[in-house]
């Protein structure tokens, strides 16, 4: 069965097969409830579900994050949602000292299989805090998972694989492209949907590897189809933690560059931390150094300079133009 | 789950009442003349103008986001106006009147909403920090200032206070509640202002607090109080007793203004999704506006042709807005990188000027781009 769904509406229908599946797992955030959440990811579930299991929470993130631990550790699993990424700081603490660490300190004994979503990244035109791509912090932090999504039918079987995960997962949902649509096949049974933690050949390629991730795809899938010059590689990399190196390396290895892109600042990002593995475990395939296509080493900037701020199509392919100049 | 808590109804400090009537309050006696009635009325009609030419803008696309003050006018003018030169003011995003009343142009106020400037002013030109977003941290801040105020030694009747604006929604918030202690053991010369809208998004306040908003001070040891925040007396008397206690060395006061958020969360918010428009109605006749108007009427304080010169400065200033937003310059591009360190920065510097290179190697080769 397939049918036209938005990212939107296809997180709401992961969600919502989630709920019906198991009925531990609960919604938890500020304005899921009636509102349906700012972003209407939520829409229904309220009036579905009840208000026992969608939880319009008071207006704090570390008590989302923690009240939202202590119902894991009582055997739900709460999906809690983070209302715009430059929000979820004040759940750094319970996230990054608890959250994190509570399997390997109570040496396996306690499982928090929590969600944290959060609607993320910049080009929406809005005011500060709003347009955040905070992943390195997660991706820095031993014991959380993270995902994010390109297309509905990973936000589809995405949010549903990461609720079904007994570890902490930071599922980060590409704000700008929530309104995207494509057909989703919902018909196929949860086991049978290819695992998030693969990356993805969004389009196949032989001269070059283009990664990127959640709102870069659309952007890289455009540079692909601009460079008439070269046959351009695009994987979309779904997990950001971990990370699937064998899909990285086997594409690199064909091709012998690798150009990388992502919102998140460029000193420490993911990108850094990929480059130096792609370059110990592909040295002798590379015919140029990796090249990463990132935001500036600056604070977000006011909405009218997020255009050029934000990497696009110009200079991820001015980034590929780079990699075939040596 | 069912509300045991026997709390006796709260009771709410009021001057003017929404008749009109002058009616005082024994603990919060105002002397005020008709002049000063006159410009608190002048303050709360153009407030509100430059508050809808700016809900227009941002339908007309000039701005990305509006946050709407309509409903809060009285709890903004009435606080800020108790305000010295020397107080320092730190507001959330909605504090568009208490802005006005330190003196900052409508159009350094339009710049962070259009997305020109992250902030817009010089904070401390007019002893008024920049707008803070996320929820509730600005309440710490203000502590802190308020606690550099008390070991410059500050005090008495020239001394310095500091005010800290949030709404019911930020009272849940860790920061908040933090701000709250800190203040009260350090006795900080702070006061709290928390404009109770009744609408934290779409959450009623009931999901932020059960209990009072203002009976929270009791908890943390100081006074708290509970004004009517629709009317600008009572906000004014009860501000200024509480910033002169500050200033006087007695510590922090929460003062809960009891108010309507009459408009949306933001232009992006659609409130019919969640509250239903009889409680508008109902707060429709408690607007701030009308009351103050009623009273000058009503005493023969102003006549028609003050309410008249009153209407006509609100249309030019709505005009002035107007022009004024859309002649705001975009920044340039390099600006990025300006302003990110004290220092100078290697990094930043390397990527200033590769992007510099990068935009130069489109020159000549038409608007758009190379490609």
């Amino acid at each position: 069965m397939t049918s036209k769904l938005t990212i939107s509406k296809a997180i709401n229908a992961g969600l919502r097969a989630a709920m019906e599946h198991d009925p531990k797992v609960l919604v938890m955030g500020e304005d899921v409830g009636r509102l349906g959440g700012v972003f209407r990811v939520t829409d229904g579930l309220h009036k579905d579900f009840g208000a026992d299991r969608v939880i319009d929470t008071p207006l704090a993130e570390s008590g989302i994050v923690g009240t939202a631990i202590g119902m894991a550790l009582r055997g739900y699993r709460p999906v809690v949602e983070i209302q715009f990424d430059g929000f979820f700081f004040p759940a750094t603490n319970q996230t990054f000292t608890q959250l994190a660490k509570m399997r390997r300190r109570s040496a396996g004994k306690l499982s928090v299989p929590l969600v944290i979503r959060i609607p993320y990244g910049g080009g929406i035109g809005a005011v500060e805090h709003h347009s955040e791509s905070p992943e390195a912090y997660f991706t820095h932090t031993p014991g959380l998972r993270v995902m994010t999504i390109a297309n509905p039918e990973d936000a589809y079987w995405g949010i549903q694989q990461a609720i079904r995960s007994e570890d902490p997962v930071i599922f980060l949902e590409p704000k700008r492209r929530y309104y995207e649509k494509a057909e989703v096949d919902t018909g196929t049974a949860f086991d049978d949907a290819l695992s998030m933690g693969a990356a993805r050949i969004a389009r196949p390629g032989t001269d070059a590897t283009l990664l990127a991730y959640g709102p870069m795809i659309k952007t890289a899938l455009q540079a692909a189809e601009a460079d008439t010059d070269h046959s351009l590689e695009v994987i979309d990399l779904r997990s950001l933690a971990p990370v699937d190196y064998p899909t990285i390396v086997e594409s690199v290895k064909r091709t012998g560059r690798l150009v990388l892109t992502h919102e998140a600042t460029l000193t420490g990002g993911p990108g850094a931390e990929i480059a130096a593995r792609v370059t110990e475990e592909c040295f002798y395939h590379l015919e140029s150094p990796v090249i990463r296509v990132t935001a500036f080493d600056t604070p977000y900037p006011q909405s009218r300079l997020e255009e050029h701020y934000l990497p696009d199509l110009d200079r991820v392919l001015d980034g590929v133009d780079r990699a075939f100049a040596y | 789950m069912s509300d045991t808590t026997a709390h006796e109804e709260p009771e709410l400090i009021q001057l003017l009442t929404p008749e009109g009537e002058l009616t005082g309050h024994p603990d919060y006696p105002l002397e005020i003349s008709a002049d000063e009635v006159r410009a608190l009325y002048r303050d709360l009609v153009l407030v509100r103008r430059v508050d809808s030419e700016a809900v227009s803008l941002q339908r007309q696309g000039e701005l990305g986001l509006w946050a709407s003050l309509l409903g809060q006018e009285a709890a903004q003018i009435g606080s800020a106006r108790a305000l010295t030169d020397r107080d320092m003011a730190f507001p959330s995003y909605r504090e568009h009147g208490v802005a006005w009343c330190r003196g900052i142009e409508p159009e350094e106020l339009l710049g962070m909403f259009r997305g020109v400037t992250n902030g817009g002013w010089d904070p401390h030109e007019h002893g008024l920090h920049l707008y803070t977003i996320v929820i509730g941290s600005q309440a710490l801040h203000a502590t802190g200032y308020a606690m550099g105020i008390q070991r410059d030694g500050a005090v008495g009747e020239d001394g310095s206070a500091v005010i800290a604006y949030f709404g019911d929604g930020a009272t849940s918030q860790g920061d908040t509640n933090e701000a709250f202690n800190f203040a009260a053991v350090d006795n900080a010369p702070v006061v709290f202002f928390c404009q109770n809208n009744q609408w934290a998004i779409s959450e009623p306040q009931g999901r932020q607090s059960r209990a009072p908003i203002y009976r929270r001070a009791a908890g943390y040891g100081f006074p708290g109080m509970r004004v009517d925040g629709n009317d600008v007396l009572a906000c004014l008397a009860v501000t200024r007793a509480a910033l002169t206690n500050a200033r006087e060395g007695n510590g922090p006061t929460l003062v809960e203004a009891f108010t309507y958020r009459m408009g949306a969360h933001t232009t992006n918010d659609d409130p019919s999704r969640y509250r239903a428009s009889a409680e508008l109605d109902e707060w429709k006749a408690k607007d701030p506006i009308l009351r103050v108007r009623r009273y000058l009427e009503n005493n023969g304080l102003a006549d028609d042709a003050f309410f008249a010169s009153v209407d006509e400065e609100a249309e030019r200033i709505g005009e002035q807005v107007r022009t004024q937003c859309r002649a705001l310059p975009d920044p340039e591009p390099l600006e990025i990188f300006d302003e990110v360190y004290a220092e100078p920065n290697v990094h930043i510097d390397q990527q200033r000027s590769e992007f510099a290179e990068y935009l130069a190697s489109f020159e000549g080769a038409g608007a758009e781009g190379g490609r």
